[in-house]
């Protein structure tokens, strides 16, 4: 092949390169490995992940639920996974129908009238709602709510710290654990957004519709954010409750855990604002004879065409994993969503109370609660989780690892996945630990 | 049997609805082991007013071999990289081992909770780090965050890393440093993440050669208000820019960073290493370059990598290694531009771009890199009769035509890309670069044998002479599809975004 292009060596290929730039030795990377060296490789260093292999009761923005066999199946179809994103339509309809019937699961779940074809995850969802909201109200104040998960609240603070937003951070209410009274009377008629999770980063059920009239009180926008998307079965919808863009991490929906990704962000508004949404939309079309199909739509208001005046900078977004959710969602269906909602209120409902019963443990907020609560222990709370860990039990995320006060709390997530008899392990170690120390 | 079905087709998968159409009341396609704690009153959980009101009317009910048929239906309407060549330009579709995807659901990894400690996930630390030091190594840039969820993720992570550091060089100073250079070659996502970091753009010229104009980029620079450069090196036209030392040296005098957008460094890879050309920051496309599989739009992963100066600025938490070899979180930098995701990032495509790196080997990486190009090479050879080629420098990894020639029979560069469809090839790149007029980019990769790539040439030359003989049947293309060209016009005036029920969508 060389010849037929009239070069001598692979050498003569990289000749518009100027000789100081080339790199004059081999990579230093590791020499080739053979399929079974490789996969003994991996397999040992996935050993050394002793919190794959515990009972779980971790939630705090990702949930263990139960996936389907035939999620993964669908996705390990070359023609969905080795697909690019779909720039010819002719050839690209299985996708193209698959993402459109994806916005409109996340229209019903969410209650609202327009949704895109998919962001990043979760926190960069909000975070681009947060831009959103300034655009639509060519306001620059941001009131959110401390209940929100903080790893989202510190990645819409990068997002926003050159867009000429002000972020105002207001406490939530120490007997609830829901957004504080001082929300309500942050909100000015500068403010763009105010800004909830719900159910919050713990656990507690915010009530949106009041939010909802607090904020338009005053011309702004109500932006939700919900990390358990399953609560979505169960819960009215934040579209219902006056949302006007609600974003969701959707990897409740058939995702595996994978420490932390790929992971899918919903992004969903009002039909009113669908020119100002970013990121993708698939739309209906018809070619000559009449058959429909489905193509990308409304693209100028995308980076390819507008440059620095687009909605967004977002290209590559999670197709593959939208369709994990769509399988997932279509699987499942109106009855099991609400199901799967159901065991999760339910289990945790029973985990709570026997939790709170046990000597020196008590709930400390009041708020209504889907599947996460918050647990105040007698003890230290990293101290006894890393032990209750050695039993082979992840009991639940140490609040001390996000906030300094508090060291006795810690967020317990239950979901249909576990068992009477895992909840009963659990207290049964809560317990038993608590009176040791 | 319902009127309306056609039943004289080749197969029954033109026909598939949506599930929404599909669905019937009360099919259901899972099982639920039974509850087993006493059942509550929802409404004595949750206060009624808060509960779910409308039943998810609406939402699919349909069996499991409802939902089999219907999807394997659909993926029967895609073309992928298993069916063929998918020669688009900038995007570097290589082939996506099956073994990266087994090491992806390795249990441990799969069900490992982003939030479990410290010590319970020390071989998923391991991992980030092994796949940080590698890419040190490919980039010659030593600071790596794995955090950016995609290429434009990356790139404004990469941005806001230049504003942070020129803020914390110039203090109150560097308020009047707030124009970002850009050429008018580049991807769309650049200038748009400049703006998302606050800054204004302005674009360089290229010059007839296909380079950046080195004089236009002197007196963009002579104003003190330049904050960087944000180039795509092997650029948009497949061509490297050989004064790459010269645009540093260029911009770092002027007091600007440059950032490079790494989309094409499958031309690279153990070639050449920006961190040696005099760039400061990097990302990469782990969806391109180290072949994780692009998903039909996603996930990618858009790793940033810098030098040593700008390591303070990366995302927290860093992934380090402790003393005693055991691997850890740092969120303790105060320079820090923040986070930009939950968690860590897209970490199922670092593993397969790990399991990329070790089963290729230092020797298979540096081979990837020449068959990419010599692939390119052979098709820039093989279409420079029938096609305006517009640059004469030989080309990377990937090269760009024009509809010059085609044009005078009407033919366009849509037209000849949706012939090839009837070829059986997926089009390459069209209409980018924007600086060149009927553009058509097309990126083999290294992942096509001379075979796949002579039948690509044959197809192109033969689209040429339809394009002379009969350029009716190619503006008419393709013909062979489930659909025509769709009218996209209609659709954007009028969008229909989502499915309704009958009753619904015409109550509005």
């Amino acid at each position: 092949m060389l010849d037929s292009i009239g070069l001598k060596s692979a050498e003569d290929l990289f000749d518009s390169i100027p000789e100081t730039l080339r790199l004059r030795r081999p990579l230093n990377t590791p020499a080739p490995l053979a399929e079974t060296e490789l996969l003994t490789r991996f397999e040992q260093m996935g050993a050394r992940n002793n919190g794959a292999q515990r009972t779980s009761f971790l939630g705090g923005g990702a949930y263990s639920h139960y996936i389907p066999t035939v999620v993964d199946h669908i996705l390990s179809r070359s023609e969905f996974f080795t697909a690019y994103t779909p720039y010819q339509p002719e050839i690209s309809q299985g996708t193209l129908q698959t993402i459109f019937e994806f916005q409109t699961l996340v229209c019903q779940l969410t209650g609202l009238e327009v949704a895109n074809a998919s962001m990043y995850d979760g926190s960069t969802a909000l975070a681009e709602a947060v831009l959103m909201a300034e655009r639509v109200t060519k306001r620059s104040k941001i009131v959110a709510s401390r209940s929100i998960h903080p790893q989202y609240l510190e990645v819409v603070e990068t997002y926003v710290q050159h867009a000429g937003i002000h972020l105002e951070g207001v406490a939530y209410d120490n007997q609830t654990g829901q957004a504080g009274a001082g929300l309500a009377a942050a909100i000015d008629d500068q403010t763009a957004a105010v800004v909830v999770q719900s159910p919050n980063f713990f656990g507690c059920i915010e009530d949106l519709t009041a939010l909802a009239e607090a904020a338009h009180a005053k011309g702004a926008l109500l932006v939700v954010a919900v990390t358990e998307a399953i609560s979505l079965g169960l819960l009215k919808s934040p579209g219902h409750c006056g949302a006007d863009i609600v974003v969701a991490e959707g990897q409740s929906f058939g995702v595996p855990l994978s420490f932390g990704g790929p992971y899918v962000g919903l992004f969903a508004t009002r039909e009113k604002y669908a020119r100002q949404i970013p990121g993708r939309l698939v739309g209906e079309a018809y070619d000559k004879i009449g058959r429909r199909g489905f193509v990308l739509t409304l693209a100028t208001r995308e980076q390819h065409i507008r440059r620095e005046k687009a909605t967004s900078n977002i290209c590559t977004n999670e197709g593959l994993i939208a369709l994990a959710a769509t399988v997932y969602l279509e699987t499942l269906g109106r009855k099991g969503i609400q199901e799967v909602a159901q065991q999760c209120l339910q289990k945790a409902a029973y985990a709570a109370k026997q939790i709170s019963a046990l000597p020196g443990f008590s709930l400390p907020f009041s708020g209504a609660r889907f599947n996460e609560f918050v647990v105040r222990a007698p003890i230290n709370a990293s101290e006894l989780l890393a032990r209750l860990g050695d039993k082979g039990i992840d009991g639940g995320i140490a609040l001390s690892r996000f906030w300094s006060d508090n060291p006795n709390d810690f967020l317990v997530c239950v979901t249909e996945l576990n068992t009477r008899e895992q909840i009963d392990a659990l207290i049964a170690g809560l317990n038993s630990l608590s009176n040791s120390h | 049997m319902s009127s309306g079905i056609t039943k004289v087709t080749s197969h029954i998968s033109p026909n598939e609805q949506l599930i929404f159409e599909r669905s019937q009341t009360g099919r259901v396609g899972y099982r639920l082991p039974a509850l087993d704690v006493e059942e509550q009153p929802a409404d004595s959980l949750v206060p009624a007013a808060f509960l779910r009101d409308d039943d998810l009317e609406g939402m699919p009910e349909v069996s499991e071999v409802d939902v089999i048929r219907h999807f394997v239906r659909m993926s029967t309407w895609n073309y992928s990289i298993d069916l063929g060549m998918y020669p688009l330009g900038s995007c570097t579709m290589k082939y996506n081992s099956r073994l990266n995807e087994r090491v992806a659901r390795i249990p441990g990894f799969a069900n490992l909770h982003p939030l479990a400690e410290e010590r319970d996930a020390q071989g998923a630390l391991q991992v980030i780090y092994e796949l940080q030091q590698h890419l040190a190594e490919i980039t010659g840039l030593p600071g790596i965050s794995l955090q950016p969820a995609a290429g434009a993720h990356g790139e404004m992570t990469g941005i806001m890393i230049i504003r942070a550091f020129l803020d914390a060089r110039d203090g109150a100073s560097a308020s009047t440093r707030r124009t970002m250079l850009i050429p008018d070659s580049a991807h769309g996502t650049n200038p748009a993440s400049a703006h998302l970091s606050g800054f204004s753009v302005k674009t360089i010229r290229s010059t007839a050669e296909g380079l950046t104009d080195l004089d236009h980029l002197r007196e963009l620079c002579a104003h003190g208000d330049v904050a960087g450069l944000m180039l795509t090196n092997p650029n948009t036209l497949g061509l490297f820019e050989r004064n790459i030392a010269e645009i540093c040296a260029i911009v770092h005098e002027a007091g600007g960073l440059v950032y490079m957008d790494g989309a094409n460094m499958n031309a690279l890879v153990g070639v050449a290493r920006p961190g040696d050309m005099g760039v400061d920051v990097i990302h990469l496309n782990l969806h391109k370059t180290f072949s994780t599989p692009h998903g039909g739009g996603g996930p990618g992963c858009g790793p940033c990598c810098c030098t040593k100066e700008l390591e303070p600025f990366l995302p927290v938490p860093r992934v380090i290694q402790n003393q005693d070899k055991s691997f850890a979180l740092d969120s303790n930098q105060p320079q820090s531009i923040g986070r930009v995701k939950a968690f860590f990032g897209n970490y199922g495509m670092m593993l397969r771009a790990l399991s990329y790196t070790l089963t290729h080997g230092n020797d298979g990486l540096l081979e990837a890199t020449e068959a990419a190009v010599l692939n390119a090479r052979y098709i820039a050879k093989g279409l420079t009769s029938d096609f305006d080629k517009p640059y004469d420098s030989p080309p990377m990894h990937e090269v760009v035509f024009t509809d010059k020639r085609q044009t005078r029979k009407g033919v366009h560069t849509l037209d000849i890309a949706k012939r090839l469809i009837d070829y059986g090839f997926h089009p390459m790149t069209i209409y980018f670069p924007l600086i060149v007029q009927g553009a058509m980019l097309i990126e083999p990769t290294e992942s096509v044998g001379r075979q796949e790539l002579d039948q690509f040439i044959d197809a192109m030359k033969s689209i040429a002479k339809e394009a002379i003989d009969d350029p009716e049947l190619v503006i008419n293309a393709p013909h062979n599809t489930r659909i025509g060209r769709l009218d996209e016009a209609a659709a954007a005036r009028k969008p229909v975004l989502r499915w309704k029920p009958k009753q619904a969508a015409t109550a509005g």
